[in-house]
């Protein structure tokens, strides 16, 4: 029963940590940049949610919160890319690591300077309630969240697979030059992709928010995420949500069954075993090109 | 003869600040198949890539049926009818044989149609229609080389820029590739600039050739008459005057030393 309840637990901190590295992976694939400001993200868009809903900020009802909040981070992922990202692209990787990661101390401090410093709390309609059954007791949220992300992974699956966009952004990410050849207007199209990832981001800090309080450090848990996602493989899509996953039960099983301050080092502790062991990540997409 | 559908006047391209073509003009009439030959090195693939707008000439006009479409963004040239099929096939490698084909006729909107040439496609290279699920990464480069052929016509191409397809692959793959070439161009009415190492077969298959090294046309014509030129037979053909002999002992000895 206490196996089972940690694993809830952990699985809905995994779904956090996962949406956030999927974040990583998109951009990754898609501009062969790594945004480090991902976690940065998830909690600007934590603070957006909180801004729309709380009753001290506008007090909008929730579910028109949740899309102004979604339609800001689209719109913030989209003009970064336009405005700021576009400019070094081409530029060696380095730059663009420092790039943002400068990007997510002025998102911290931004957030700092509108919405304060002191830890501040998602108000929302599920919060604080337990469902038990067969004397299992769990939080509303943590199966809240479990069930938005994996429906929010099928909706990214179909779009992907199925939609002529999604299609354009799997083909950009996989050969940019064919793309180009084919016509797909890949620049357009990274600016989408830099949209997606901010809404994807801003889902995650809707979430982590109605699981606990936030302040303008949580972004900090982009590098556990980061890890996350180099575990799961990075550039594998389906590896970034696993590798959260992993990473977020590993959490909670480590501070049970662990002496006091193992469970933080935890994930890194697998990092590395992954990185010596399997390089690729766990699930890594890979094929050899033929010449 | 009618005016050229695309005609290429004085293109300068660089990389960096390396000059890789130097001036090439060149003529390309509806309904032909024109090949540019050359060395590795020359220029040939710098050219096609000018022409489709990935890389951006520093000066001269492509003018293509009236427009000119000189450093226009590759997806607009795409739009304008001008398909390019990279050398090395470039196709999308996780995605399915289907889905590479979709993404052919990314930049058309008429889901029927596309649809038609979808079976159409399929007609030419029927081993595409049985591996249409498959990810593209899995097939043999032969097949990919259909993929990447056929995943140009997806786009109804009025000018497809092939850029050597005969590259990896088997004499034979080469002929029945080269075969399905020719009834494009008569059947379905693409003109074609395909550019090759594979001298012979390219001129067997093409109408006018021009042969280009180091960045410059050195030599134009018609197919028939490059076949038969003295300087071709020699350098590109591979076939034996005397005096080639005499630079083979040369070479051997020179080995040996």
């Amino acid at each position: 029963m206490e196996i089972f309840q940690l694993l809830v637990s952990g699985l809905a901190n995994g779904c956090v940590y996962g949406l956030i590295a999927l974040g990583f992976v998109m951009i990754y694939k898609a501009t062969e940049a790594v945004n480090f400001a991902q976690g940065d993200f998830m909690m600007l868009g934590a603070f957006v949610m909180i801004g729309f809903n709380n009753a001290e900020y506008l007090g909008l009802p929730f579910a028109v919160s949740i899309v102004a909040a979604l339609v800001v981070m689209g719109a913030i992922g989209y003009l970064l890319d336009r405005l700021i990202l576009r400019r070094v692209a081409g530029e060696s990787q380095t730059s663009v690591i420092i790039l943002t990661i400068a990007l997510g101390f002025v998102i911290r401090f931004v957030v700092g300077l509108i919405w304060g410093h002191e830890p501040k709390s998602l108000e929302n309609p599920i919060i604080g309630q337990d469902i038990a059954f067969g004397g299992i007791v769990l939080g509303l949220e943590d199966v809240a969240v479990i069930v938005i992300t994996l429906l929010l992974t099928l909706a990214l699956y179909l779009f992907f697979q199925r939609s002529k966009l999604g299609l354009a952004m799997q083909a950009a990410s996989q050969n940019q030059l064919a793309a180009y050849y084919m016509g797909v207007p890949v620049k357009r199209i990274q600016g989408f992709i830099w949209a997606l990832s901010g809404i994807v981001a801003g889902i995650a800090g809707i979430l982590f928010a109605t699981k606990g309080s936030v302040d303008p450090t949580t972004g900090l848990i982009g590098i556990k995420a980061f890890a996350a996602a180099v575990i799961g493989g990075f550039g594998s899509l389906p590896g970034a949500l696993l590798g959260g996953l992993i990473v977020g039960i590993i959490e909670p099983f480590a501070s049970r069954y662990m002496p006091a301050g193992y469970s933080q080092i935890a994930p890194y502790a697998l990092l590395l075993l992954v990185l010596i062991f399997r390089p690729s990540g766990l699930f890594a997409q890979q094929r050899n090109k033929k010449v | 003869m009618s005016e050229p559908l695309l005609k290429i006047r004085n293109v300068e391209s660089y990389y960096g600040p390396i000059m890789a073509i130097r001036g090439v003009s060149l003529d390309v009439h509806a309904g032909q198949i024109v090949t540019v030959l050359g060395a590795n090195g020359a220029g040939k693939t710098t050219l096609m890539k000018t022409i489709s707008g990935v890389m951006d000439p520093e000066k001269g006009q492509i003018i293509y049926d009236g427009h000119e479409i000189q450093g226009l963004d590759p997806y607009k040239i795409v739009n304008h009818g001008i398909v390019h099929v990279p050398e090395g096939r470039e196709v999308f490698p996780l995605l399915s044989v289907n889905d590479n084909l979709t993404l052919g006729a990314y930049t058309r909107n008429d889901a029927a149609e596309v649809e038609l040439d979808r079976e159409m496609v399929f007609t030419y290279f029927p081993v595409l229609k049985a591996r249409r699920n498959q990810e593209a990464g899995f097939l043999s480069g032969g097949e990919q080389q259909m993929l990447a052929i056929g995943r140009a016509l997806m786009a109804r191409p009025k000018i497809m820029l092939l850029d050597e397809p005969s590259l990896g692959l088997s004499p034979i793959l080469v002929q029945e590739i080269f075969g399905i070439l020719k009834r494009l161009n008569s059947e379905q009415n693409v003109t074609m600039i395909l550019v090759e190492q594979n001298a012979m077969i390219a001129l067997n298959l093409a109408d006018i050739g021009y042969v280009m090294e180091i960045g410059r046309i050195v030599m134009s014509g018609t197919a028939q008459r490059l076949l038969q030129s003295e300087d071709i037979q020699n350098f590109y053909l591979g076939i034996k005057a005397e005096g080639a002999r005499e630079e083979r002992r040369w070479k051997q000895k020179k080995t040996w030393r």
